[in-house]
């Protein structure tokens, strides 16, 4: 029992999430800084915005919708994001909890900070807000198919294994899926499914800040709003992670590989964020319609090509 | 106390609001952001919602509509909020003073915490007008 709320609230979990998430968010501006010409924000940037949320602002209830569900739902995605996180790296990290089948539950539990951005935003009570809300609702429903696919050819390429810590060792025992050629096509479809998981910028019409002023998160301020940033630097660390470990081999702890493990998941930020920064803003139809369409044919073709054994 | 003002003083979200402005303040405004002189170095960022932000910048004459909308942004925005005028017209009202729909330069409006004069200001005296700001608190 203690050894649990140990993983969920120190080691694999909140406090050492939100540490890692933290700088790889101040890598992600540093990167886009970078990429602009300019200097970027010093290391601590990211800690400086979310105690500065939490202690100093003021957090302000709106008036025409529901206070608690407005103020329940970044603790619900913090919660979320926390849990995948813990089922993410105690594999990785070579932790076995002996439960098989968690590749589904961390499906789920990576749903859960959307549907509560979306159910936060539409109890604020503000139109720009329902607009964003509509927007994110439209964007689940096209990536989450082509993000369960993922998964599916994954369990299928190493022999119907739900658990993550077995796909990890039947990569390490091999190779890593995505030196076949069905795991470059699952590898592209994933990174854009993150990308859109992440809401970062070809994706990012949820929040569009130069269009709807933040969309989803226009009326959170002060603590409520530091919980979301959280939620959001879990995010970054964790769904790279998850990649890391689907397809790209997973960590190994012992000697220099450490090292290699940190360039697996800080690559994928570095992709992410140079995908970011070389896109304009999709509308929502294009959104669904790549990943409907083209994204959903790369997945088809990659298990076609898993299903006759390349 | 000391921790929380630094973390402060250190991210400071600013909202830009334009009232009738000859746009060369936005202009300068929006060139402390740019690569040339990059005030995210500062951890300073240009924020959509007012709810987001700690500092409302506002330039240009405000006449009598942009009046209400800015008693409205200031009544919304999340406390402790900063307010700086930019430009001769956010200060004193500059050459539409005497005009008839002018009302009143921004300190007769809401509290402000800082002036930035010039028509437009430099880039330059900007940042030093936020140096001000930030030291002051």
């Amino acid at each position: 029992m203690a050894v649990n709320f140990f993983y969920f609230l120190v080691f694999p979990g909140l406090l050492f999430l939100g540490v890692a998430g933290a700088f790889l968010s101040w890598f992600d501006r540093k990167v886009t800084a970078m990429v602009q010409f300019r200097k970027g924000p010093p290391v601590l940037q990211p800690f400086y915005d979310f105690f500065k949320l939490l202690l100093v602002k003021e957090t302000i209830l709106p008036k025409y919708g529901s206070p608690v569900i407005f103020l329940l739902a970044p603790v619900f995605a913090v919660f979320g994001a926390t849990m995948a996180g813990v089922f993410i790296l105690l594999p990785l990290f070579n932790i076995t909890t002996g439960f098989r089948g968690d590749l589904l539950v961390i499906f789920y539990l990576l749903t859960i900070p959307s549907f509560s951005y979306i159910l936060g935003s539409l109890a604020s009570g503000n139109p720009l807000a329902s607009v964003g809300s509509s927007r994110e609702m439209k964007l689940i429903l096209s990536y989450e198919l082509t993000f369960m696919l993922v998964l599916a050819a994954v369990i299928m390429k190493c022999g119907r294994q739900f658990d993550l810590y077995s796909i990890i060792a039947a990569q390490q025992a091999s190779s890593p899926f995505a030196a076949s050629v069905s795991g470059v096509l699952l590898f592209i479809v994933a990174i854009f499914c993150i990308q859109a998981k992440l809401a970062l910028v070809p994706f990012d019409m949820a929040e569009a800040e130069t269009e709807i002023n933040h969309g989803v998160f226009i009326e959170y301020s002060g603590a409520a709003y530091a919980l979301i940033r959280l939620a959001k630097y879990i995010m970054l660390l964790v769904l790279p992670s998850l990649v890391a470990a689907l397809l790209l081999g997973g960590f190994r702890l012992d000697g220099i590989h450490v090292l290699w493990s940190l360039v697996k998941v800080i690559g994928i930020v570095l992709l992410l964020t140079l995908i970011r920064n070389t896109n304009p803003r999709l509308r929502i139809k294009q959104a669904v319609n790549f990943f409907l369409v083209w994204m959903n044919l790369l997945v088809v073709i990659a298990i076609v090509l898993i299903a006759l054994g390349y | 106390m000391g921790f929380k003002s630094h973390c402060f003083k250190k991210s400071l979200w600013v909202f830009h609001f334009g009232g009738a402005s000859c746009n060369n303040c936005d202009i300068e405004i929006l060139d402390c952001l740019a690569p040339r002189h990059d005030l995210e170095r500062f951890g300073i960022l240009l924020v959509g919602s007012i709810r987001h932000a700690d500092v409302l910048l506002v330039n240009g004459s405000i006449n009598k509509r942009d009046r209400e909308r800015l008693l409205e942004l200031y009544n919304q925005a999340p406390k402790p909020i900063l307010v700086v005028a930019i430009g001769a017209c956010g200060c004193t009202g500059g050459i539409f003073a005497e005009g008839i729909t002018f009302a009143g330069p921004v300190d007769k409006i809401i509290p402000v915490d800082a002036y930035v004069p010039g028509c437009p200001p430099k880039p330059e005296a900007i940042i030093a007008g936020i140096v001000k700001l930030v030291n002051k608190n």
